[in-house]
């Protein structure tokens, strides 16, 4: 068994500039496949975050048509609602419209209850509830920007004409890694007074519900429950478990997504043809030393499994170090996109997948050399020059 | 198992190989070429042969026949009472290793491998362990005189030197019969009559049967007896006198 494996690991070594490019090829293949999922994944990082027990409510129309702020009561009093907020989506303009990060008009009395995922220390979120200019940010906007609590952040609204100020009270963290912590949360009361005096007719209303469902199993209940109870009003409601909304709000950009996936199983499919056209070589040119083998008595499976330890050792080196790069160069893609990507991590499956897909080029590149010198005939063998 | 040496000359009265009409042909572009022809003859036990003839005679194919890495179209080969040509393959590759020692015009060796290891590598086919498939690796490598390159790999040895590395590999599982194939065909003079006197040495002290194809005449005199090859067909065996 030591032999076995010294011949692999010498064998593997042997021709070094051929083994550093394959390597080399392995390590930008699965990077780039590792960092295409990531994309993928940061893309629906909303959908994984979804509380089963949290429903969206919106207006039937779209979920860019508002809801009256007065429905909040009569959600509350439908059987089975624990709790109840609500969020409008902001939409304004910091400094210069390249600098987008999300930003919501809240309830401060109920919001931060409600969404525990982003970490709000309890005397910030006092001073937030204190100040009706103030504001709450996360980690990654705050650290982006340099923003601090004190600061004034003056925004440009778009579907809210005019200048915004909002004051900094805190910053929140997210409970994990994948929580986006590149938004921005002011209260809803200070929109709903300012839209009083300059557009009247968009004061008093709310992009969205957000219902707190008591029991999971409820939640299709609750659901039509809630739209029932606004059937045949002016604005209907469309009721949806938080991770529907978020799935219908992602099969907008489904095209993109799937053009992502299908790249990075191209890119699969190009090292596998790369790495395969390798072995077929070093195959080929050691066939002298497997007719070898074979006259010394080793049987067609030991040839095979040299070829096939070879291939998988290479795929799997590449890999490791393909799996080590990809938070790194992940970590520097998050930088340069700012906040288009806010949650871009590795995640344990991404990694999974990588080994994976490493592990299926290493085995799939040695099939047709494996199959060629276990068959190889020894006179026809030991004539062969490598 | 056993390297050591034997004392005194083999008997050469009893049959190791008996070869029995024995023919084979290639096709090559549709054509059926015979190269070896309705040969029959006997191998004796601590014989040293050479098989000589000019190129495409046969003689490489007739070796390869012996040496059970080729089957032949018609007739039987024997060795020991065993019809090696009924062999199954994954059977006649454990026969190959249990009886065989082969050394190869071009060497054979594994060029990732160290001279010991590429000795030891047919005993890994064994039940030995590692430490005495190590001794018998370092002792077959004194017998060629070698124990001072045993860290060394082929490729920092000469051509002289890889033949003997050869030769202590095809040694070393103390196989039935040695086969070598124009063993001095890549070797400069000195080179081949240092291999040459070693295998006479196998023959004479140790009683190695050792059959050799070569068309040099030269190298063929260190045998104990000639056969000529010609088109396929065996001329009658010549006796030489040695010391």
């Amino acid at each position: 068994m030591m032999q076995f494996f010294k011949l692999v690991a010498r064998n593997s070594l042997r021709n070094r500039l051929r083994s550093a490019l394959t390597v080399a090829g392995i390590v930008a293949a699965i990077l780039a496949f590792g960092l295409l999922q990531t994309i993928v994944e940061a893309w629906f990082a909303g959908v994984d975050g979804a509380v089963a027990s949290r429903l969206i409510t919106r207006n039937s129309i779209s979920f860019s048509s508002p809801l009256p702020r007065a429905y909040e009561k009569r959600i509350r009093e439908v059987d089975g609602v624990r709790d109840v907020t609500f969020v409008t989506w902001f939409g304004g303009i910091y400094k210069d419209a390249k600098n987008f990060f999300p930003q919501y008009a809240v309830d401060s009395a109920s919001y931060f209850r409600m969404y525990p995922e982003n970490v709000v220390p309890e005397d910030v979120l006092r001073e937030f509830q204190h100040d009706r200019r103030g504001a709450i940010i996360g980690r990654k906007l705050a650290n982006r920007f340099g923003l601090k609590p004190g600061d004034v952040v003056q925004l440009e609204g778009t579907i809210y004409p005019g200048p915004w100020e909002f004051v900094v009270k805190g910053i929140f963290d997210g409970r994990d890694p994948k929580i986006d912590t590149t938004q921005l949360f002011f209260r809803w009361d200070y929109l709903n007074e300012t839209l009083r005096m300059r557009s009247k007719a968009q004061a008093e209303q709310v992009g969205v519900f957000v219902v707190d469902v008591a029991d999971v199993n409820r939640v299709a209940e609750v659901s039509e429950a809630i739209d029932h109870t606004f059937r045949n009003s002016f604005a209907e409601t469309r009721t949806e478990t938080e991770r529907a909304f978020q799935i219908g709000f992602m099969k907008q950009t489904e095209s993109i997504l799937i053009s992502i996936r299908v790249v990075s199983f191209v890119v699969i499919f190009i090292i596998l043809s790369v790495m395969a056209n390798t072995m077929a070589m070093t195959a080929r040119e050691r066939l002298a030393e497997y007719a070898t083998l074979k006259v010394l008595g080793f049987g067609p499976g030991y040839v095979a499994s040299l070829i096939l330890a070879e291939s998988v050792v290479l795929a799997l080196v590449g890999a490791a170090v393909a799996i080590w790069l990809t938070p790194l160069v992940a970590a520097q893609i998050a930088v340069l996109t700012k906040a288009l990507f806010p949650t871009l991590v590795v995640s344990k499956d991404t990694v999974a997948l990588q080994a994976v897909a490493a592990l299926t080029v290493g085995v799939l590149s040695a099939v047709f050399p494996m199959w060629r010198a276990s068959r190889v005939n020894i006179i026809e063998g030991l004539r062969a020059v490598g | 198992m056993s390297i050591l040496p034997r004392t005194g000359a083999a008997s050469g009265a009893d049959v190791l190989i008996a070869l029995r009409h024995v023919s084979k042909s290639y096709r090559r572009g549709g054509q059926i070429i015979p190269v070896v022809s309705d040969i029959t003859f006997d191998i004796r036990r601590a014989e040293f042969l050479a098989l000589m003839g000019p190129s495409g005679s046969g003689k490489s194919t007739l070796l390869n026949l012996i040496a059970g890495i080729d089957t032949p179209d018609g007739g039987s080969i024997t060795m020991g009472g065993a019809d090696i040509t009924r062999l199954p393959e994954a059977e006649l590759a454990d026969w190959r290793a249990a009886n065989v020692g082969f050394i190869f015009q071009f060497y054979n060796l594994m060029p990732v491998l160290t001279a010991l290891e590429n000795v030891e590598l047919p005993l890994t086919l064994t039940r030995l362990g590692r430490r005495d498939r190590r001794e018998r690796a370092l002792l077959a490598l004194d017998l060629v005189g070698l124990s001072d390159r045993v860290r060394h790999f082929p490729s920092e040895l000469s051509g002289g030197q890889q033949q003997r590395v050869a030769i202590a590999r095809a040694i070393v599982t103390d196989p039935t019969v040695l086969v070598a194939d124009e063993p001095t065909g890549d070797l400069d003079r000195q080179s081949a009559e240092d291999v040459l006197a070693i295998m006479q040495r196998l023959n004479r002290e140790m009683g190695k049967t050792i059959v050799m194809v070569t068309h040099d005449r030269r190298a063929a005199e260190h045998a104990r007896s000639i056969m000529q090859l010609e088109k396929g067909e065996l001329s009658q065996r010549v006796e030489l006198p040695h010391d």
